[in-house]
């Protein structure tokens, strides 16, 4: 996902703020209180969210997730754990599906990111989002936009020939079937409990363009 | 309007829009991101910062000092909050533990600080440099050690005696088939989707609080107790709730700590709960061990059932009521439920969904398939040779509806009962053993006080507000289609806004009360409206006819948006319940039925069909109904399969606290779910002729995948969850 010449800047990004920081820490040392902490360590980058180039100077440990939804304010894409535990947070970087919140957001200069916003808008849904509506693949709406995402990954994912636990032969390509969809999906965690109805869903969406 | 008699005939029963299969009507703004849940409202008010919560590392015990040096001065701190600093503060009624420790601690990973900072980074950061000191306390923790010598009460109440029908004792002794068996299941988290969050903003002495709660009216009630504040001054705002299951019932510490953080910042601060911090922070479903005794004749007539349940809570918490069904499901002379309530200092135990029967039920269904082998009977005809019209207790009190065996007769025809072998371990499917259990649902139907405003404007839109709350049940949708069959309109001319204090007092989303009592308020209000716009035209509101989005009367007909007029027009009112759940016993009844294959080398467990055939009342949008049943059915089946927290007894505290340790169901584990809704109204439940759904689809759920690995592989476990190391030394021989 990124280049060598990447990994140099941000080593330079944080050795620069290192320097800032000790010279603030001198400027304000004082006998009475401990020692001030280092500064946080803030970099540049600057990534594609939905079309549109964005430019953000963050602090290092901000996830992707977080750059998302709490500096871009694109909140569709969900924190549900910020553990890689649950599947809300899924996002596309360059066309590959992610948890945002297992990824520090300096780590995508470059990258192409696609979130629940860039699929479709409520006056447009993504033929995905419409079968969810359809299916009521959904309840409270939390996990949705995750397992969206990750739904349109999943697709793609079988037609493009990546096997996965349940495919029996991978010298054949996998095919559209419901252990196939299950298998791959079951890194978002509905806990409403939708299952049902968002493999009808995919099913669904997957037969249209079959 | 008083609802004091069963309903007659009324708008809703036209059905044009009530009882159709609907499209959620905030499906396009979940499905694409746009519904703002609690954390997500940058658009409300400006420059908020970040709180993060500290958790007390033990479970019981007194802090006896904070070193807050290095966290304050670590970069982007704003204010830190501690029970030193907080101020004198109250504690909610419906909280068992304060939600602010200090300087005693009730449980782990209670509250003890809040870090206020720029950002989440640096809140975060800070956290980890509170230093406490405390002075751990011996704390109990075993549940089945603490329940010894614990007297049996009955509802769990102190002094209130053991509820007896009957001589249960005598009659026992004296059945020729009996069953005398312990079950247990563990504690449960709620693990919904959405950490509980807030933003709290004041101004002056008011506060304001986006949040994620099911109860508004009890959220703005015990936030202004807990800071003595009056109520007035507090307002809730919570439109979109990414799940609750009843850990979202209750003012929880975020909403507290998020009001304390920002009064001491002096800006807007928001809170959510970092997920490993849920399932000690919060409540759970606590943990039961139930001993269930059936006395039967040799033809299958109980005569004799008693059913007494274990659990504990903190001290002043409540018992689980696991024993509630069993006074109402069965037939049976000779009955006795109690329950003994132990005093254990694990986190708060409270409501999830189903309190009571979902873990009651768990083991009651296992005991009856139990006693129907023994009785050589099939555990669907034994459970209809048991059926009962009538509350056992009290025979002149008749159900209001009851098809507890339609529902297991239908679901027997449809699921292909009869290919299940009676003798366990017969059936191969190469390396699987495979195997059907059923199991009945049983939830009674509460009532609840629900008001709404309803208003039509110059446009002919009809506006319907109310602090009701959506919580994934399809609240928005059965609401509006609760207008629109009223009012005499099309579903895209109501606009449902709900989740804010500043509306009507609903019944909020618990007990599976609901659907049935808020869209009942709104049928209130919607009357009451009726009654203004044929006022305001000079129209006899008895001869009033709404549809097509107009007015009719005679020949006269108008325009609701005329009726309306440049003011507009607008009515409030409230459902209010007579005592008619006294004189019927009002309850929701279901079959489910489950086929699972065991590997026979491996034990792995697969659930391959499952159905649903439930009885409750009149399905008011049987597609979100349909969902709420299977997403209860996959808890059901988490609860059966995986999903325990593990008490380490030792320090007092869930291991498992997050969803890698946790486990609860994922795709792969679920297959197609059917469920089937019975024909049914109940004219004495509401003007709706409903009931509740959300709750009956996870009771008996477990026990019809218990029976169903039992007639698999013949291995009987009485232990949830069913994981194969309790039943692997016991698979049959592989040939």
């Amino acid at each position: 996902m990124k280049s060598p010449v990447d990994t140099e800047i941000s080593r330079r990004g944080i050795l620069v703020g290192g320097v800032a920081t000790a010279a603030l820490t001198v400027s304000t040392a004082d006998a009475q209180t401990p020692p001030t902490p280092a500064q946080p360590a803030t970099m540049k980058v600057s990534f594609d969210v939905n079309g549109k180039r964005r430019n953000l100077e963050l602090d290092t440990r901000t996830t992707l997730l977080d750059a998302l939804r709490e500096h871009l304010h694109l909140t569709g894409t969900k924190k549900g754990c910020d553990h890689g535990q649950c599947g809300a947070c899924t996002v596309m970087v360059d066309g590959q599906r992610i948890n945002s919140c297992l990824s520090l957001a300096v780590m995508h200069q470059g990258d192409r990111i696609t979130t629940i916003e860039g699929l479709g808008q409520p006056d447009r849904l993504h033929p995905m989002q419409a079968a969810f509506v359809k299916h009521d693949g959904y309840q409270c709406g939390y996990c949705t936009p995750g397992q969206i995402c990750s739904a349109v990954a999943v697709l793609d994912e079988i037609k493009a020939g990546i096997p996965s636990h349940a495919t029996g032969d991978f010298t054949t390509r996998p095919a559209i079937t419901n252990e196939e969809i299950r298998e791959r999906m079951s890194g978002n965690i509905c806990r409403c409990g939708a299952y049902s109805n968002i493999v009808d869903a995919i099913n669904d969406v997957a037969g249209v363009r079959a | 309007m008083k609802f004091t008699t069963p309903a007659g005939q009324n708008p809703i029963d036209q059905l044009k829009v009530i009882g159709k299969p609907t499209d959620r009507i905030d499906g396009p703004k979940k499905t694409t991101g746009t519904a703002p849940y609690a954390y997500e409202r940058h658009d409300v008010v400006p420059n908020q910062a970040y709180g993060y919560i500290v958790g007390a590392a033990i479970a019981k015990g007194r802090i006896n000092a904070i070193d807050l040096a290095e966290a304050k001065a670590a970069p982007g701190v704003i204010a830190i909050v501690t029970a030193d600093s907080a101020g004198r503060l109250g504690k909610g009624k419906m909280n068992t533990a304060k939600l602010l420790a200090g300087p005693d601690v009730e449980h782990y990973h209670q509250a003890v600080a809040l870090i206020v900072a720029e950002t989440f980074e640096q809140a975060r950061a800070a956290a980890a440099l509170v230093r406490v000191d405390y002075a751990r306390a011996k704390g109990r923790f075993d549940l089945a050690e603490q329940l010894k010598g614990i007297p049996l009460t009955g509802d769990g109440n102190a002094g209130s005696p053991v509820d007896r029908v009957g001589d249960f004792a005598r009659a026992f002794a004296a059945a020729p088939v009996t069953l005398d068996a312990t079950y247990t299941t563990p504690d449960h988290s709620h693990a919904m989707m959405e950490p509980h969050a807030s933003i709290a903003a004041w101004d002056g002495d008011a506060l304001t609080l986006w949040t994620s709660n099911q109860m508004i009216a009890w959220g703005k009630e015990e936030l202004a107790l807990t800071l003595g504040i009056p109520k007035e001054k507090v307002r809730v705002i919570s439109p979109y709730i990414g799940g609750g299951f009843g850990g979202k019932l209750f003012l929880r510490a975020d909403a507290v700590m998020a009001a304390l953080g920002a009064r001491a910042a002096g800006r807007p601060v928001k809170i959510a709960l970092a997920r490993p911090m849920m399932a000690n922070n919060t409540t759970h479903r606590p943990a039961t061990i139930q001993r269930i005794r059936i006395g039967a004749t040799k033809d299958g007539k109980i005569t004799a059932i008693a059913h007494e349940s274990g659990s504990g809570d903190l001290p002043g918490g409540g018992p689980e009521t696991a024993v509630n069904q069993t006074k109402l499901l069965y037939a049976g002379a000779n009955r006795l439920t109690a329950m003994r309530l132990a005093v254990l200092d694990l986190p708060e135990g409270n409501a999830m969904r189903a309190p009571g029967e979902a873990p009651g039920l768990m083991a009651l269904e296992i005991a009856m398939d139990e006693m129907a082998e023994k009785l050589g009977m099939d555990p669907i005809a034994f459970r209809i040779a048991n059926d009962t019209q009538v509350d056992p207790a009290k025979p002149d009190r008749k159900f209001s509806q009851r098809q507890l065996i339609e529902c297991l007769q239908q679901g027997s025809e449809r699921f292909g009962w009869q290919a299940r072998k009676a003798k366990a371990a017969q059936v191969r499917d190469g390396q699987w053993l495979v195997g059907m259990g059923v199991a009945a649902g049983f939830r009674n139907n509460i009532t609840m006080k629900s008001a709404a405003r309803v208003g039509i404007d110059r446009k002919g839109m009809v506006t319907v507000a109310t602090d009701m709350t959506d919580i994934g049940t399809g609240t928005y949708t059965i609401i509006a289609q609760t207008a629109a069959e009223v009012m005499g309109v099309p579903l895209d001319k109501v606009i449902v806004l709900l989740g804010d204090s500043s509306f009507p007092v609903s019944a909020g989303s618990g007990g599976q009360w609901g659907a049935n009592s808020s869209t009942a308020g709104v049928y209130a209000a919607c009357m009451k409206l009726r009654e203004s716009v044929a006022q305001r035209l000079g129209f006899n509101s008895a001869e009033v006819e709404f549809a097509g989005g107009k007015v009719r009367s005679g020949n006269r007909s108008v325009d609701l948006a005329d009726a309306a007029g440049d003011a507009g027009l607008s009515a409030e009112d409230a459902i209010e319940f007579g005592d008619l759940g006294k004189q019927y016993q009002q309850s929701t009844f279901a079959s489910h039925f489950c086929e699972v294959g065991v590997h026979a080398m491996t034990g792995e467990i697969r659930i391959r069909r499952m159905l649903a055939v439930c009885a409750a009342g009149r399905i008011l949008n049987p597609k979100s109904a349909r969902n709420q049943v299977i997403g209860a059915m996959t808890m059901g089946a988490g609860a059966a399969l995986m999903e325990e927290l593990a008490v380490d007894k030792r320090f007092g505290f869930f291991v498992n606290h997050d969803l890698a340790g946790y486990e609860v169901p994922v795709h792969a584990d679920i297959p197609h779910q059917e469920v089937i809704f019975l024909d049914e109204v109940d004219p004495t439940s509401s003007p709706m002729k409903a009931k509740g759904v959300g709750e009956l689809g996870i009771c008996g759920v477990g026990a019809a995948i218990a029976n169903a690995i039992y007639n698999a592989t013949g291995a009987r476990v009485r232990d949830y969850p069913i994981t194969l190391e309790k039943f692997m030394d016991r698979l049959p021989e592989v040939a």
